[in-house]
């Protein structure tokens, strides 16, 4: 049976702002408002916000709560205090990604999942099916808005806006108000850049989106769609599920390592995780640079040596960077610096292996609570 | 945005014709819905092309589209300008963003194509 599409809280808004529209995750969201580049460059260089409600947020409480998230994640959660917010890939039993999440705990026992819009149901049932009894497992995507504040003078729109974000540091989150009205605040996002997202009332969304624009004015604010955000985080080299993850591929070969946590004593696909972290893997999620004109897009064949050894899982122009980029799965012997060859439109291009990730912000460390963070 | 010295094609490409080649581009109604183009496949020149063939592929931000002849014809020259800045396109779809001048087999099938005033009812149509 075919849903029809859904639309965010925000819809009307970003119809009269004239953005197109696409349909994404059984979602109908802003793909672009005026030009995917300049959005692009306005959340590296100044600052840009986006309407992400289409993102599914599920809740788990009680006292079975941690037990089960613990079970499901490849993140370790025993080590997270009230406040943090924890990136974990959710795995299958054959180690495969059943979704890559975000964890917020509230309390020992209540804690917020943000899963993809398009796994938002599968999660769900995923999740129910692997509860014991005595957790309260909600979605609560229908009741929670979503919006993300990217880029160097994210803080500064937000201070404007009557949220000081001095004393929130990255991965961290806390109830609070901006432009008046209450939400939760946390120093997250997908783009590489600092910034922050706001989980609101859906009847509150609407003021909050007007107020950081006007406040956002003399930073240069622009809204930002769905085409700007997958480029930003194309060059950030963040995984997006159905591309770089599914349910064929591990959190190991997508070089998640950091966020699985094998010493825990279990969770699902955790035998197989091990079976595969003591044998080795054969293919391994690498960066690929263009050394001939052409874009590589997702699912495009990768040659080694004349044979197809590998796949594309994204690929664009990254305007940062300037020049084609990719990601791609080869096998594990390709090693950095190697040269390649992509498949476009059937003709072989020139391509070299380089490290993952393609961009990274001046002054960001990697660490294990964030994909990155920013000193 | 729609020259009235062109013929245009339904498929949102122009013509220029005038002299013993003819000068082909997409028009700013296809530049707009393409938005920002990184790469543009341009087709070898000599290349014998027939009405409605892909000439060549558009790479947007967004995804790959091929653009094509708007009628059969051999390439004489291609628009290196692109190589190097496919934003002429976007910028300039009339003008510095033009793609390859063909050289027509046939100059009469330029009645086959459209009118400005006739390209204009068929994108008011074409956009939602």
């Amino acid at each position: 049976m075919e849903e029809k599409e859904k639309k965010t809280p925000l819809h009307n808004l970003h119809l009269a702002a004239g953005a197109k529209m696409i349909g994404f995750g059984g979602w109908v969201m802003p793909v672009q408002y005026r030009d995917i580049l300049e959005e692009h460059r306005c959340v590296r260089e100044r600052v840009g916000i986006f309407d992400v409600s289409h993102m599914g947020e599920i809740t788990v409480t009680g006292p079975g709560a941690q037990e089960l998230v613990q079970g499901l994640i490849t993140n370790d959660i025993s080590v997270m205090e009230d406040g943090r917010v924890l990136y974990s890939p959710m795995c299958n039993d054959d180690g495969g990604v059943v979704d890559d999440i975000l964890v917020y705990r509230f309390s020992s026992d209540g804690y917020m999942l943000v899963v993809n819009a398009s796994n938002t149901e599968k999660d769900l049932a995923w999740i129910k099916k692997h509860n014991q009894g005595n957790a309260d497992i909600e979605d609560v995507s229908g009741i929670t808005a979503l919006l993300a504040l990217q880029g160097p003078r994210a803080a500064n729109v937000l201070e404007m806006a009557g949220f000081n974000p001095a004393s929130l540091k990255y991965y961290r989150f806390v109830k609070g108000q901006v432009a008046g009205k209450k939400c939760l605040v946390s120093r997250t996002g997908y783009t590489g850049e600092d910034g922050f997202e706001f989980y609101i009332s859906p009847k509150d969304v609407e003021h909050v989106w007007q107020s950081l624009l006007e406040a956002g004015g003399i930073h240069g604010i622009l809204p930002v769609g769905l085409g700007a955000r997958d480029t930003l985080r194309f060059e950030a080299s963040f995984p997006l599920y159905g591309h770089e993850l599914d349910e064929n591929i591990t959190p190991l070969e997508a070089g998640l390592d950091r966020f699985v946590k094998l010493h825990k004593y279990f969770f699902t696909g955790s035998e197989a995780l091990k079976d595969q972290c003591g044998r080795g893997i054969f293919r391994r999620l690498v960066g690929l640079s263009m050394e001939e004109r052409g874009i590589p897009r997702s699912g495009y064949p990768v040659f080694i040596d004349g044979r197809q050894e590998g796949w594309v899982t994204s690929g664009n122009y990254c305007p940062t960077l300037g020049g084609s980029f990719a990601m791609a799965y080869v096998p594990c012997g390709v090693k950095e610096g190697s040269g390649v060859e992509v498949s476009i439109r059937g003709k072989n291009c020139g391509a070299r292996v380089v490290s993952l990730p393609l961009y990274k912000k001046k002054g960001a460390i990697s660490n294990d609570t964030g994909r990155f963070s920013l000193q | 945005m729609i020259p009235e010295d062109l013929v245009y094609s339904e498929d949102h490409e122009w013509i220029k014709t005038g002299g013993e080649t003819s000068r082909v581009g997409i028009t700013h109604h296809a530049q707009e819905a393409l938005g920002s183009i990184v790469f543009v496949e341009l087709p070898e020149v000599g290349a014998r092309v027939a009405a409605g063939d892909p000439l060549g592929v558009l790479e947007s931000v967004k995804a790959a589209s091929d653009y094509y002849a708007p009628l059969s014809g051999t390439v004489v020259t291609v628009n290196e300008e692109l190589s190097e800045s496919p934003n002429l396109v976007n910028e300039d779809p009339y003008g510095r963003g033009w793609l390859v001048e063909l050289k027509l087999d046939d100059t009469a099938q330029l009645d086959k194509l459209l009118t400005a005033e006739q390209y204009k009812q068929f994108i008011s149509g074409d956009s939602k």
